[in-house]
């Protein structure tokens, strides 16, 4: 899966200067280079996109047709329904959101945009990617072994995921845990590298407030990132021995205490939230600046608020714990500070309207998913303040409105969000223009779909369904009312979203054959990363033309110049 | 011209802005400070379990305790290294051309610390402290171990550095970095030291 994709990248002339090393292929998987390590990180997670897609295929169809024999997998068991759920929703989140978003992109971007010829740390950069590869085995191997996969939900409470005689997955449970722990000890590294190149790589005139905000925004949540998976690695480390030595962290017949794990996991999860936000949100600013044709309205600001909800994210996460048998005078705090966290988020949400506000705005592809993004985010963040409210959260508590919630708020930043970067960065990255008529009806068939089946979730968890059941047709209260033609609607809905990511590839697939070259500047926009080749060379630039910075990333459309964009590298006028 | 002015304000020349800090001691410290907060978490694990305790007896009745007192021998031991190699940094930071023995010492006296606290270990096993005796135990060995883990592969870093400057191939950078890890691994120490054996 991943070297055809690197080879794309990196097969071209300009490495020519790199003979001394490995030869082949053993240069792709040996290679240090910043973007041949995005690629490979992009490759790997739209791989696992499939994997998670293919398990939401099968469990909505046992969910709409109950007891079906699903084509292409067959019966689902109880178990194997409760390992699809609990594997899709831990692939997504850190094999598919993370390694697309924060680490492809992350990877791709940084040292382009900010003027440099790679990592300051290419082996630790490599070393990242390689331990993400072996967790990524480890992960599809616990699918397949004795017992089946991880069958405890993604959060992994004990004492479901702690003891096998209650999640029957001995084995599947152990490589669970060691393989999300693998993966964040890949996205440590990578973190390191993404802060430190931002300190000190930066090109020469490249101030802190001219580095483009998806930049800031990547390493913000690089931050997040390492403040917060501390714990949540101690936590692991206990749950592996509770697993497999067998000590009672977790177990409260020993004095232990299963909500300890709640609070380890959620001080992590709740900020990991905005770990894979931040990106999304980053790259639909830099799509909106360009497509509007204007300056990002409050550059700072931006700045600051993400900075704030950085902060705040740390202080929220006990609002998923609500039910779970906490202090109700801590759950007054928490609710306080969810509802409080939705401030920075909406600000940024106006900002992002008041940056299209008076443009000359261009409905291209990356454009419609960009604003798609704003749109159905929203919705996701909207549905969100009655979840955040304890007394409200009671009654949605594990529904369907919870379920809904979330992937109103993941699919806008994984799928929504990876879409937009993808067809923005694409003529960077592969040097061709992909086609637009595609790209729409692309478009079109995954957002109004995607809309269709969450918004009839919705309408069930509001009905009160209940969401860990494999089979509804065993309880006639939830199956009545219409509620099983809901379901039905929702998977026929995933179906045709599914079947719409084939014009996708076939996209991809007719651009690499017979698309048009794309220039170096194909949007006409300023930042560095559209001053060098389409696709960059090994170094990014010639080392006699490196960039330097006379300007912010947003100077669109200033009067009294001809063209609507000023590269960042463009020298100002010796008369001026 | 007067308009684009106002709107662009006036740049200097561009330069490189210069680094506040080397790469080597920045990526070392967002690392260290990962491992903080590792460790702060087994600490609320480790407080939480203990304000859990039946009848708040803590350790609980039934296992040994913790040798709080001879363990103070290996703390000064650590402590030692540490101080150590902080002079050991200072001088090689002021342009002394080696400080091999200085490092050798930090290194050995890790290296001592280490030992004892194996001994210790070997001791309470003994006596019926394990891993799955009581969540104190678990606690004990989980939380010292991690330490533990911590400090043998610092002081393998250190003997690496020591083998470079023993060659000449030391940097300045590289020796902050490689002391930076150390003295995260001796200043944990007294926290996990009175938070466990106390």
């Amino acid at each position: 899966m991943v070297e055809p994709a690197v080879d794309l990248t990196h097969g071209h002339p300009h490495d020519d200067h790199e003979h001394h090393g490995p030869q082949g292929w053993l240069k792709y998987l040996w290679s240090t280079d910043h973007k041949v390590i995005a690629m490979q990180y992009m490759f790997t997670g739209m791989f696992m996109a499939m994997v998670g897609g293919f398990m939401a295929y099968v469990f909505r169809m046992q969910l709409a047709f109950p007891g079906m024999n699903v084509p292409g997998f067959g019966m689902v068991s109880m178990g194997e329904y409760n390992a699809l759920v609990t594997n899709h929703g831990t692939i997504m989140i850190f094999w598919v959101a993370m390694p697309v978003l924060l680490a492809a992109f992350g990877n791709f971007l940084i040292p382009l945009m900010v003027g440099t010829d790679d990592m300051v740390f290419p082996k630790i950069n490599r070393l990242s990617f390689q331990v993400f590869f072996v967790s990524t085995i480890v992960i599809l191997a616990s699918l397949v072994v004795e017992g089946g996969g991880f069958a405890g939900a993604w959060t992994a409470y004990p004492p479901l995921s702690a003891n096998e005689t209650y999640n029957l997955t001995p084995l599947g449970s152990t490589l669970w845990v060691i393989g999300v722990g693998l993966e964040f000890v890949a996205f440590l590294l990578g973190g390191i590298n993404f802060i430190t190149t931002l300190m000190n790589s930066r090109a020469p005139g490249m101030r802190a407030f001219d580095v483009p905000l998806v930049v800031w925004m990547i390493v913000v949540a690089s931050i997040l990132f390492m403040l917060s998976v501390g714990p949540l690695l101690a936590g692991a480390i206990m749950l592996i021995f509770d697993q497999t030595i067998g000590t009672g962290f977790f177990n409260p017949a020993t004095g232990g205490d299963p909500i300890l794990w709640q609070h380890l996991f959620w001080f992590f999860g709740h900020p990991e939230v905005y770990v894979v936000l931040l990106p999304a949100m980053g790259v639909v600013i830099e799509i909106i600046a360009t497509f509007a044709r204007k300056k990002v309205f409050g550059y700072r600001i931006v700045i600051f608020t993400v900075v704030a909800t950085g902060v705040l994210s740390f202080f929220v996460w006990a609002h998923h714990q609500f039910i779970a048998g906490i202090d109700p005078r801590m759950a007054n705090i928490f609710t306080i500070t969810t509802l409080l966290i939705s401030v920075p988020i909406a600000e940024l949400c106006f900002v992002y309207i008041a940056t299209l506000y008076g443009g000359s705005i261009r409905l291209t592809t990356p454009m419609l998913w960009a604003l798609a993004f704003v749109a159905e985010f929203l919705i996701g963040g909207v549905t969100g303040i009655f979840l955040g409210a304890a007394g409200a959260d009671i009654y949605f508590h594990d529904t369907y409105f919870v379920l809904a919630h979330f992937h109103y708020t993941f699919f806008p930043i994984a799928i929504i969000g990876t879409y937009a970067a993808f067809t923005y960065w694409f003529p960077k990255m592969f040097g061709k223009m992909m086609d637009d008529r595609l790209g729409k009806w692309h478009f079109w068939l995954t957002i109004i779909p995607f809309n269709m089946i969450f918004i009839p979730l919705f309408v069930l968890g509001m009905g009160g369904q209940h969401r860990r059941i494999s089979n509804y047709s065993g309880f006639s209260e939830l199956a009545r009312d219409g509620f099983q033609d809901i379901r039905v609607f929702a998977t026929v809905s995933l179906l045709i979203m599914l079947l719409a990511q084939l014009i996708f590839f076939y996209n991809c697939w007719k651009t690499w054959r017979s698309g048009p070259k794309a220039g170096k500047n194909p949007w006409k926009a300023n930042s560095l990363e559209w001053t060098t080749e389409s696709p960059p060379p090994h170094g990014n630039w010639h080392p006699d033309e490196m960039p330097v910075v006379h300007r912010g990333p947003y100077e669109f459309s200033v009067p009294g110049r001809e063209d609507d964009y000023w590269p960042q590298n463009e020298p100002p006028r010796r008369d001026s | 011209m007067t308009a684009r002015a106002s709107i662009i304000p006036f740049r200097p020349r561009p330069r490189r802005a210069e680094k506040l800090i080397s790469n080597g001691v920045l990526g070392m410290l967002l690392f260290v400070f990962v491992e903080v907060m590792l460790f702060a978490g087994f600490i609320s694990a480790f407080v939480i379990i203990k304000s859990r305790a039946v009848g708040s007896v803590w350790p609980p009745p039934n296992q040994p305790r913790l040798p709080f007192e001879q363990t103070a021998v290996n703390t000064s031991a650590l402590i030692a290294s540490g101080i150590v190699l902080l002079i050991a940094h200072r001088l090689y930071q002021r342009g002394k051309e080696s400080v091999g023995v200085l490092l050798a010492l930090a290194t050995v006296l890790g290296g001592v610390f280490v030992w004892l606290q194996g001994v210790e270990w070997v001791a309470l096993i003994r006596e019926g402290l394990t891993l799955t005796s009581s969540n104190y135990g678990a606690l004990f060995y989980t939380i010292i171990g991690a330490h533990a883990a911590h400090a043998v592969v610092a002081i393998c870093v250190l003997a690496w550095a020591w083998v470079r400057m023993m060659r000449g191939r030391l940097s300045r950078e590289a020796m902050s970095t490689v002391s930076l890890f150390w003295y995260f691994v001796v200043l944990v120490w007294p926290f996990l030291y009175f938070q466990v054996y106390l």
